[in-house]
């Protein structure tokens, strides 16, 4: 059981990380959003999946810690998306 | 008993990382940027929630399912939200079509 585990939680990650091929080949900056939003869904998930594996509850509490800052990320995204490129980036 | 329970773990767990490959491989292959949306809330609820669902046997009883629960259910309601976001910054970017 805990070999499964193991191994359905590298592939998760494995998984999670051909999503993020999306960051190269965009074509906008919401793309590159969404790849790192799949991230951190894998991220919980590959927490949820060790919780059972034997790291118990406390794997459960920086999942639950994950998701809050995957939510803020994306939020802080789109509130930053709406603006026009500052002078500084130049 | 025991077994049962095991089997029931593997199956959803098993789900769950199938949905994620889905929303993997949709994110790249699909062709416009709503339907990548799409796939990745896919992947976010239905992949995340089968992998709650197969890991709920296998925590110690009382906070254990109960956060797995609480987990799942954060993460439906700021990915639903963020997906709608997402689509109105786009929207605000002129995109009027799929």
């Amino acid at each position: 059981m805990n070999g499964f585990l193991l191994v359905a939680a590298g592939f998760i990650v494995l998984t999670v990380a051909l999503g993020l091929v999306r960051i190269f080949r965009g074509s906008e900056d919401a793309d590159r959003m969404m790849a790192i939003q799949l991230l951190g869904t894998g991220g919980i998930a590959v927490m949820l999946v060790l919780a059972g594996a034997g790291a118990g509850t406390p794997a459960l509490d920086v999942a639950l810690t994950l998701s809050l800052l995957t939510a803020f990320a994306s939020v802080a995204f789109v509130k930053n998306s709406g603006k026009p490129p500052s002078d500084s980036d130049r | 008993m025991s077994l049962l329970v095991d089997i029931f773990s593997v199956v959803m767990i098993s789900a769950g990382a199938f949905f994620f490959l889905a929303g993997s491989i949709g994110m790249l292959r699909f062709p416009t940027v709503l339907c990548r949306l799409h796939a990745l809330t896919k992947a976010d609820n239905l992949g995340l929630g089968f992998i709650a669902l197969g890991v709920m046997p296998l925590v110690e009883w009382p906070f254990g399912p109960l956060k797995l629960a609480l987990i799942w259910a954060l993460v439906m309601l700021s990915s639903a939200s963020v997906s709608q976001l997402i689509a109105i910054s786009l929207r605000k970017q002129g995109r009027k079509g799929p």
